[in-house]
């Protein structure tokens, strides 16, 4: 395998965003987003080569992870050290396909859309800057590398939340989002304290094999009644919820909707939020250890995030707001996939299946929302309508991705759901219920939003603006067409699976029956309700009554986590600390400074006034003592 | 490498100011604190030379001169890796402190004077190895500080810099205390200042027991020790830009080498006697500190109260008594000497140009000063620990050196030091955020960007910066022999 690539396809878009950054519009003009693209792409193909090599090498009867480089960034005295370095194994190159994939068509995409922004080339540079970070990430060897990148990629999408940074919208947004995160990186940073105490290493291969041995898992120590591991690995999924948006964390990610648009297609749908389900399958060895218990935690909070996102998607009306609540369910899916253990472990590759073909969806449903807002100026469903004969290829693009996102076969997303569900009937009913409810929630909110779009009532405004987006955003949105109708024929179970050998999940037709009847229930109830402009909407919601109002008001929790904010850290906390100690510590100081004060007024007459004599006393006298001591010095 | 060059630069520059003509002030300020530089790295260079072929002796370029005999003290300098590190600090901060005050108009030959004496006094401070010496550069470096304050600082500035200047000198006063103590209660035939002989020979516990802590304090007084740090918010607040970068930059600093040199390294047994009291402190002070911070309007005392909070990690480190924690104490203090200094530097070019400092009546800054707004972004992110600048190696070796020692104690301080990474984010983001984003505010209309002089004072710290963030392993393998010399003092007792 060559080191060599590996290295560079996180640093080409590094390098672009040093460039772009410090060269900006001097150097380059409106050639920035040129440069950035042609990094990517570079990017892309080498990624296509690392993964076609790893998967192509059927040497060994199972897929391995291999350190591919490494060399010590930080020492401590302990033994312990952060490398950085480069694993790579079956999620690794999977996720540099993903993240280069999804990265260069919205770097693609951008160069229409954002043509004419004022920081253009800041835009490239934040986009270079994420990726390299998302990249970074993915291939980090050891738990802090992998905390590093982390911290980066949530720097790197304040930045691109506040791109607009003249809207107090925006900074509010971008203010939000890192500090959630960082509230969950703080579990995080304690769990890889907890994890590398007790493991003596970071590197994640030796710390999978230290910390599940028998030996270990049986001597480990307790802290209130709880093992360390499970302390470790509960804290280190904090951090996990956080970026990846589980509840209750997930606050942070429908306000990032601030940012432009193709960004939200490349951090807050396709890779960023899946930092976290790729850290807990990172994890994975130690979470599926059963003694841990942690599982429960995971697939619970996943299937909790997966329902209460489905309710509130299906009463916001910004577009993208819908879209991002579908994201946070999403998600959801997949974490608590990755929570239900099993024999086969078959939740891990229908986790990370649902993860690539969700990106490639989603990305390809954000970037066609992006046409569409640019066509109507609006975010709003309402002033959309009857756009299905303007803009005939985002038309269909956007229902090739309802359909995949509603598990409708042979779309994407039916096969990867179909894995997730059928691993939860198999070893967790009461989530397959869960599961089976929100994925009919998904068709009924996704084609709510397809029919509101593009039929409905008819389009009226004329001849303004061009209507379809330029080619620069049709190719990218055909290629994620392409690629939602393909990538559910991908063996994936080949590939990718908790043991690195090959997996054999055939598509169960009987079982299949239920979810996507239930898809194609919601489908048509969104048919009869949205395709034609009618009452429905409001009679159904009023039916629904307090629970529709709790549900378009996201059930309260940005609130609650405001008052929480406001009323705790900053009335209960910050301000008696600042009062305190102007007033209490400081009380003892003042006294003393008064009397001195009172002092120097006495002996005033004593002082010329003059600094420049002050001055030069002092130097005398530091001359003079300088010279004593050259004289009696004796040397050695 | 003559040691006696690098306090003999300063001290020439200051003679050079003194003699010249005030015009030529800056100029000769600037031509100093260069070639100062260009002498510590050069230190930097022949320190690691002489460590590459093999000399591990403990202090380099160790030189010894008779003083006053017969009190026993005697001008001993000497170099080890800490020391180093602390010098090439000071050297960035004091080009950086010259540049930012290149405009500056009132008495400008005393102001470029008492910078360099302050100079002057912190190189020759790091390099002291005898305690009289040593307590002699501290209060060369303390001096011109109030007359920094009283003179060329705004707001409150004569409460501000009496407050300072007792606070300060009661710091010094202990340690003097402190040093007398210990010189008189060691039986007379051994009785010396020298710290490596000291060190060698062993003080005896119930001497070390009540002098330990009368020297820590009187050093963390510098460091803005709780419940000691009431000085810190008044005094950088007005000061002006280049004291405050001196202040907050190198000053501090003098307290934490002082608390790990003079305290911890001689007294082991006291450190261990009072280091759970040290680290109650340290852990209220950095979270304390980053809460009142989050109170703050004023961007000065946003970042005077902040340096509360992260010199708190310094004292932590040190209290841990660890191998890994002391080296993060001493990233720490070379850190955050960087980052606060870069920050007051663009907090006085947003304040020359704006004409407040008030965060409520800031925004949008973005779009009329880009570089130097970016700059403050850099700035507030090392601030809050991001990766890749140097604020996070340093809170990272702490936390990871805090670990390691297994008891509740020990983790809980650990686990409050930690949490205020989030409270870090919460004030750097709402001050940073607001000056520099949303829509511009009637005072930053028509303002200019960074000129020539501020653009290289922002350049070099964030060299510092970027250098050290990125590349830690260089800065640990010159402090760590070092760290080892201290940390073997406990291992031996």
């Amino acid at each position: 395998m060559n080191t060599t690539n590996i290295i560079l396809i996180p640093l080409l878009p590094l390098l672009s965003f040093i460039l772009l950054g410090l060269g900006g519009k001097r150097l380059f003009g409106d050639k920035a987003g040129w440069i950035a693209s042609l990094a990517m792409l570079i990017s892309f193909v080498l990624a296509c080569g690392v993964a076609m090599n790893y998967f192509g090498d059927h040497s060994a009867d199972a897929y391995v992870g291999k350190v591919v480089f490494s060399f010590p960034w930080l020492p401590f005295g302990n033994g312990l050290k952060i490398n950085m370095g480069a694993l790579v194994d079956p999620i690794t190159s999977l996720m540099l396909f993903v993240v280069t994939f999804i990265s260069l068509m919205v770097h693609i995409f951008s160069l229409a859309y954002m043509k004419g922004e004022e920081r253009f080339h800041i835009y490239y540079a934040f986009l270079g800057l994420f990726t390299f970070s998302m990249l970074g990430l993915v291939i980090s060897s050891n738990l802090f590398q992998i905390y590093i990148f982390w911290e980066l990629v949530g720097v790197s999408s304040f930045l691109l939340i506040g791109f607009y940074y003249q809207k107090n919208a925006a900074l509010a947004a971008a203010k939000k989002a890192f500090i959630v995160t960082r509230f969950a990186d703080l579990g995080f940073l304690i769990g890889i304290l907890v994890l590398s105490a007790e493991a003596n290493t970071l590197d994640f291969q030796q710390l999978m094999i230290n910390l599940s041995s028998p030996e270990y898992t049986s001597a480990a120590g307790e802290f209130m009644g709880i093992s360390v591991l499970s302390w470790g690995l509960a804290l280190v999924f904090i951090g996990a919820a956080g970026k990846s948006a589980m509840f209750p964390l997930h606050i942070w990610l429908p306000d990032a909707m601030e940012g432009p648009t193709p960004v939200s297609a490349l951090i807050h749908a396709a890779t960023m939020v899946v930092a976290g389900v790729f850290l807990v399958a990172r994890l994975y060895p130690l979470y599926s250890i059963a003694e841990v218990g942690v599982q429960s935690l995971i697939s619970s909070i996943g299937a909790f995030t997966a329902i209460f996102a489905a309710l509130i998607a299906c009463t916001q009306t910004d577009i993208k707001r819908v879209l991002a609540y579908s994201t946070v369910s999403q998600i959801g899916f997949m974490m608590f996939s990755l929570g239900i253990m099993s024999e086969d472990h078959l939740g891990y590759t229908a986790s990370m299946f649902h993860l690539f073909t969700h990106a490639i969806f989603k990305a390809l449903l954000f970037l066609a929302a992006g046409v569409i807002i640019h066509y109507v100026h609006s975010n709003e469903m309402q002033d959309m309508g009857g756009l299905a004969k303007k803009m005939p290829v985002t038309h269909i693009v956007f229902l090739l991705a309802c359909l995949a996102i509603a598990g409708i076969p042979p779309f994407a997303g039916f096969f990867s759901k179909e894995e997730i569900l059928l691993n939860a009937w198999n070893n967790n009913r009461p989530i397959f219920f869960i599961a089976l409810l929100t994925s009919g929630l998904t068709a009924f909110y996704m084609f709510r939003l397809y029919f509101s779009i593009f039929w409905n009532k008819p389009h009226h405004e004329q001849g303004h603006g061009k209507k379809e987006g330029s080619w620069f955003e049709l190719i990218p949105l055909m290629i994620l067409g392409v690629g939602t109708v393909l990538a559910g024929f991908v063996p994936f179970g080949e590939y990718v699976s908790a043991d690195g050998k090959p997996h054999h999940a055939p598509i169960d037709l009987q079982f299949s029956l239920g979810p996507v009847g239930i898809a194609l229930l919601g489908i048509l109830l969104a048919a009869w309700m949205y395709f034609k402009a009618s009452s429905k909407p409001e009679k159904t919601a009023a039916g629904f009554g307090v629970f529709y109002k709790a549900a378009k008001h996201k059930f309260y929790i940005d609130e609650i986590w405001l008052g929480f904010t406001k009323g705790v850290l900053f009335n209960l906390i910050g301000r008696p600390a600042a009062w305190f100690d102007r007033n209490v510590i400081d009380t003892l100081v003042k006294g003393a400074g008064s009397a001195t004060q009172s002092a120097a007024e006495g002996i005033k007459g004593m002082q010329s006034g003059k600094v420049q004599q002050y001055g030069l006393y002092f130097l005398f006298g530091i001359i003079i003592i300088v010279s004593v001591f050259l004289f009696t010095q004796g040397g050695r | 490498m003559n040691l006696l060059w690098i306090v003999g630069v300063p001290l020439l520059t200051g003679l050079a100011i003194v003699l010249a003509p005030a015009r030529h002030a800056r100029m000769i300020a600037l031509g100093g604190a260069i070639l100062q530089m260009a002498l510590v790295i050069g230190l930097y260079f022949s320190f690691t030379h002489e460590r590459e072929v093999g000399n591990v002796f403990p202090l380099l370029f160790e030189k010894q001169y008779q003083w006053f005999p017969s009190l026993g003290f005697s001008l001993h300098i000497g170099v080890d890796g800490i020391s180093v590190a602390m010098m090439m600090l000071t050297a960035f901060v004091v080009v950086a402190g010259v540049l930012v005050s290149w405009k500056m108009e009132h008495m400008k030959k005393e102001f470029f004077f008492f910078l360099t004496l302050l100079a002057f006094g912190a190189y020759g401070f790091f390099m002291s190895m005898d305690l009289m010496v040593l307590f002699f550069f501290l209060e060369v470096a303390v001096i011109p500080k109030y007359l920094f304050i009283s003179i060329w600082g705004s707001g409150n500035k004569t409460y501000s810099a009496n407050k300072l200047a007792l606070m300060l000198m009661g710091g010094s006063a202990l340690i003097l205390v402190g040093i007398l103590g210990l010189y008189f209660s060691l039986p007379p035939e051994s009785r010396t200042f020298d710290m490596v002989k000291l060190a060698e020979t062993g003080i005896g516990f119930e001497i070390q027991r009540w002098v330990f802590p009368l020297v820590f304090v009187g050093f963390g007084v510098f460091t803005a020790l709780f419940p000691f740090h009431t000085w810190v918010p008044d005094g950088h607040s007005s000061a002006p830009t280049a004291g405050s970068m001196f202040l907050a930059g190198i000053s501090m600093k003098l307290g934490g080498y002082g608390c790990l040199r003079a305290a911890t390294y001689l007294m082991p047994e006291g450190a261990h006697e009072y280091a759970n009291i040290i680290i109650v402190l340290a852990s209220i002070a950095i979270i304390y500190g980053a809460f009142a911070t989050m109170m703050q309007k004023d961007l000065k005392y946003i970042n005077a109260y902040s340096s509360i909070s992260h010199c708190g990690f310094v004292l932590l480190g040190i209290g841990m008594l660890t191998k890994t924690a002391i080296t993060g104490a001493v990233f720490q203090m070379v850190s955050h000497g960087l980052m606060t200094a870069l920050f007051f530097a663009i907090i006085g070019m947003v304040y020359e140009r704006t004409h407040t400092r008030l965060v409520a009546q800031m925004g949008g800054l973005l779009k009329v000063m880009p570089f130097i707004i970016s700059a403050m972004f850099i700035a507030g992110f090392c601030s809050l620990g991001l990766p890749g600048l140097s604020g996070f190696v340093a809170e990272m070796t702490v936390f990871v050196g805090s670990w390691e020692t297994k008891d509740v104690f020990h983790r809980t301080a650990t686990v409050i030091g930690a949490m205020s990474i989030v409270v870090t984010a919460v004030y750097i983001l709402r001050a940073v955020g607001q000056v520099a984003m949303g829509p511009l505010v009637a005072s930053g209309e028509g303002v200019d960007d960074a000129r020539w002089y501020e653009r290289w004072s922002v350049i070099i710290l964030i060299a510092g910066i970027l250098v050290m963030g990125l590349a830690p392993f260089w800065l640990y393998e010159l402090v760590s022999p070092g760290v080892e010399i201290i940390v073997n003092q406990f291992a031996g007792k």
